[in-house]
């Protein structure tokens, strides 16, 4: 329930519905698409990314003296979990083919096409199997398949997207591959929406010029996860799992190929050492860093380990200087601050409005654009919704959507929307929600090419956890689409590879190294990563949290 | 490690990022985590109330939004008989409360090839019998946080209605609730994974324009499209960007 003092502004927002609901149903634009000149004005104002202090130069490494997000940068310069000398690596516990690094999307959909190339693979995740972002998207995924489409237009949107910055044969491999993966993960039984006569349900997402989002209601990502889930654990014998074992360091050979990694028991707190012939990083994205200090939409184990794994072994970054927020993360109530709300309640009609009820721009800006956006609206113009706790949000209007799309359309499309809203009270069908952006996705990671490899032979990465695809800016279902995309072809190219390389010794020299880097450049820190997980302890407990030696997780 | 430098380095306030005015005087309850007393903020979520407590979770958190099921949380609450299934990332605590979270919940995946199977209800028989024990108490559904018709598609499995149990199982979490609580021992959660994954890829009408598009890129139909706008220079290309026409 919202408070009392929120229903003038409620009670505005229901007097402009009828017009704007007129203008919607006429077809012409609800609000004036910004010009490249006020895109440009709007995120240079606005943006998070753009503050002075948001980005910071990275003195050691690859990509020494540029500069990346300063939470990254401090990432970056950190110490490893391990002491490189205390590890015999000449009697490793595990041996495979592929080690998996993260049992997500572009993991489990390595794993698979590493299988149907007859190579086994090994997946180590931190948490469960499908503990991951991949889990959790709700919007769809894009591919151009109807007639007035095509993959080239969507090769257009994409670039467009991501401000001409991507790398233009990935985003061919993107929207060229995308049919194709469709069909694929219906054929693993993924039950896309479609429409009477067979066709596929397509909606828009922000920045799309046709409609092209395929979804599962909004249950797309917990579908198509759950799929690949069921099908690597129909497979034992070629696909070996180990769950809440993360990574925390990669191996490579005395010829500087990848060899394998340091795995980690979270509960016994033991390491192990894997060798394997081949490496795939498919970790996903940060959002549990809490960049400048904002909410999330990503799950616990969000915490950007193959970032920095990568680069202790010498892998470079690319586009991490930018970050994706996601325009409506919820705002109120305050249990669910940072939950997503999918941008295709955008698509399916929804309005970000004012406290005045106005529609203040267009809904299918690129991300980055709406976001600052709505930042604008609340700093500079003053004209956001103050939370009970002193946060400012704007309205989005979902009951519009009911008028526009029919009733009980949101019930059928938006489930899991209405249920975590309903929960407190707000029926989203009668009322808008209040939403402020919430940090969402790495826009950029460890660079790659069309076939998923890296400048480190025998280290691949797909998914979130690469960079180059979106550019500095990804577009709404292009990511989903990006996991399955990167994820085949680097189980494809991985799998072809492990035939012919051959391994030298095992060394985890690069780790001691980066020690030196650290040194040499007088980088003093006490952080020490990966991450693995976020830790919410409020800190009166911590305060309290004395033990003087503690090698632990976590503390 | 990690964090305690992250717990003195506590999250920067920026002003884009939230205005909090003043911490507000927080009302508190007491609730039982494990059987432990702790004082925590009457409008927690269960899980914040265990971090709040001060306790590191590694099991029992994954999505933290609804959507993964890693949660699942058992309570009750003073004068009250019945026991209560939840998430713990979606349920607020009340005064009182005696929860526990658990860590993981055992039940039975059989090895399947989805390739061999025929979406009927002799494929159920044969991977799932214990279906067919379903004495249709309902147990299921009142235990599902989801709020889901958890008995009706079991129920739906016996009658070979398998697009009902795609369509009522559609939600699922697989958080577990139901396949602890059921005196049949069903894995309902995998019931419903299997005919979902057998409507999508048997009885899922096929899409004629997605056929057609994939043959056109095995054919080569957009390589000359591409190497345009792959050959175009920044400049270019925004021009051609912003000139396309939005549906
Ligand atoms: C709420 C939400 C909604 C979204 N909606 C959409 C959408 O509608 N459309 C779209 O296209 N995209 C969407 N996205 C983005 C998209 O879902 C993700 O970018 C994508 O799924 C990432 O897939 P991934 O496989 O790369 O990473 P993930 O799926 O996140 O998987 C990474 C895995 O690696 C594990 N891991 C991490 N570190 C380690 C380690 N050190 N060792 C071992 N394992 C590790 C993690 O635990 C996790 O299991 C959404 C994202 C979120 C968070
Ligand atoms: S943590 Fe995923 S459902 Fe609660």
């Amino acid at each position: 329930m919202y408070p009392d003092y929120m229903n003038e502004s409620l009670k505005k927002v229901a007097q402009t519905r009828n017009k704007r609901f007129e203008l919607a149903k006429s077809g012409k634009p609800v609000f004036p698409p910004m010009s490249a000149e006020e895109r440009e004005e709007v995120l240079n104002k606005f943006h998070p990314d753009y503050k002075p202090d948001a980005i910071s130069e990275i003195r050691i490494g690859p990509n020494k003296g540029e500069k990346l997000t300063t939470e990254v940068a401090d990432m970056l310069e950190s110490r490893s979990r391990i002491r490189p000398e205390l590890f015999d690596l000449t009697h490793p516990e595990y041996e495979t083919d592929i080690l998996i690094i993260g049992g997500g999307g572009a993991g489990c959909v390595a794993a698979i096409i590493a299988m149907k190339n007859g190579v086994k693979s090994t997946i180590s995740t931190k948490l469960r199997i499908g503990d991951a972002n991949s889990m959790m998207s709700q919007g769809g995924m894009q591919a151009a398949v109807r007639a007035q489409d095509s993959p080239a237009r969507h090769y257009l949107d994409a670039i467009g997207g991501g401000h001409f910055d991507n790398k233009p044969e990935l985003v061919r491999t993107l929207t060229e591959d995308a049919p194709e993966t469709v069909k694929w993960l219906e054929d693993l039984g993924v039950v896309w929406d479609k429409l009477e006569d067979g066709s596929l349900q397509l909606l828009h997402g922000g920045g799309t010029s046709r409609k092209r989002m395929h979804s599962c209601r909004d249950y797309t990502g917990a579908i198509i996860m759950r799929t690949l889930m069921d099908e690597v654990k129909n497979h034992p014998d070629k696909i070996t799992v180990f769950e809440f074992m993360p990574i925390v360091e990669l191996i490579l050979d005395n010829k500087g190929q990848c060899a394998g990694g340091i795995l980690y028991n979270l509960e016994t707190e033991e390491y192990f050492t894997v060798k394997a012939r081949a490496t795939i990083i498919a970790t996903g994205g940060y959002g549990r860093l809490h960049i400048r200090g904002f909410d999330t939409t990503n799950h616990y184990g969000a915490t950007g380990d193959g970032l920095v794994i990568a680069y202790r072994a010498g892998a470079k970054l690319l586009f991490m200087d930018s970050v994706q927020y996601h325009p409506t993360g919820a705002i109120f109530p305050e249990q669910i601050g940072g939950f997503l709300i999918t941008e295709k309640i955008r698509g399916a009609g929804g309005q970000p409005l004012n406290k005045h009820g106005e529609i203040f721009v267009f809904p299918q800006e690129p991300r980055d654009v709406e976001t600052s956006a709505i930042i604008r609206e609340c700093l500079e113009r003053n004209n956001g919704i103050e939370t009970p706790s002193g946060r400012l949000g704007v309205w989005l209007d979902s009951p519009l959507i009911e008028m526009l799309q029919g009733k009980g359309y949101i019930n059928k499309q938006f489930p899991a929307m209405h249920r975590q809203f309903i929960r407190y009270g707000i029926d989203i069908t009668e009322e808008p929600m209040l939403v402020y952006p919430s940090l969402h996705y790495q826009n950029g990671g460890i660079e790659i090419n069309e076939k998923g490899e890296t400048n480190i032979p025998g280290l691949y990465v797909a998914g979130e956890a690469s960079g180059g695809v979106h550019g500095r800016n990804r577009l709404m279902g292009n990511s989903v689409l990006d996991y399955n995309v990167f994820g085949r072809r680097a189980g494809k190219y991985s799998a072809e590879y492990v035939k012919t390389v051959e391994l030298g010794p095992l060394s985890l020299e690069h780790v001691a190294n980066y020690e030196n880097e650290l040194k040499n450049a007088k980088i003093k820190t006490d952080l020490i990563t990966p991450v693995l997980l976020p830790s919410y302890t409020p800190e009166v407990v911590r305060k309290r949290q004395l033990t003087a030696h503690y090698e632990g997780t976590i503390r | 490690m990690p964090t305690k430098k992250e717990a003195k380095k506590k999250p920067v306030k920026t002003p884009e990022a939230k205005s909090v005015k003043k911490a507000q005087d927080k009302e508190m309850v007491t609730v039982f985590i494990m059987g432990k007393a702790y004082k925590v903020p009457a409008e927690a979520t269960i899980m914040g109330a265990i971090e709040y407590a001060g306790y590191q979770i590694k099991r029992g958190a994954g999505c933290r939004e609804g959507f993964c099921g890693a949660c699942a949380t058992v309570y009750r609450v003073p004068n009250d008989y019945k026991i209560y299934t939840v998430l713990a990332c979606t349920t607020l605590v009340q005064e009182g409360m005696w929860l526990s979270q658990l860590p993981a919940i055992p039940t039975q995946k059989p090895v399947y090839d989805i390739n061999k199977l025929e979406p009927n209800v002799a494929t159920f028989q044969k991977i799932y019998p214990e279906v067919f024990r379903c004495v249709a108490c309902n147990t299921c559904t009142k235990a599902c946080p989801q709020d889901l018709e958890v008995m009706d598609y079991i129920q739906a499995v016996l009658r070979g209605d398998i697009e009902k149990v795609m369509d009522l199982s559609f939600d699922c979490l697989c958080c577990g609730m139901c396949a602890i609580r059921c005196p049949a021992e069903i894995v309902q959660h995998n019931v419903g994974m299997l005919a979902k994954r057998l409507y999508g890829k048997y009885l899922s009408r096929e899409s004629i324009q997605l056929k057609k598009r994939i043959q056109e890129v095995k054919e080569h139909k957009y390589d000359k499209e591409y190497k345009e706008l792959m050959k175009m220079g920044k400049e270019e290309l925004k021009k051609k960007y912003y000139e396309r026409d939005l549906e």
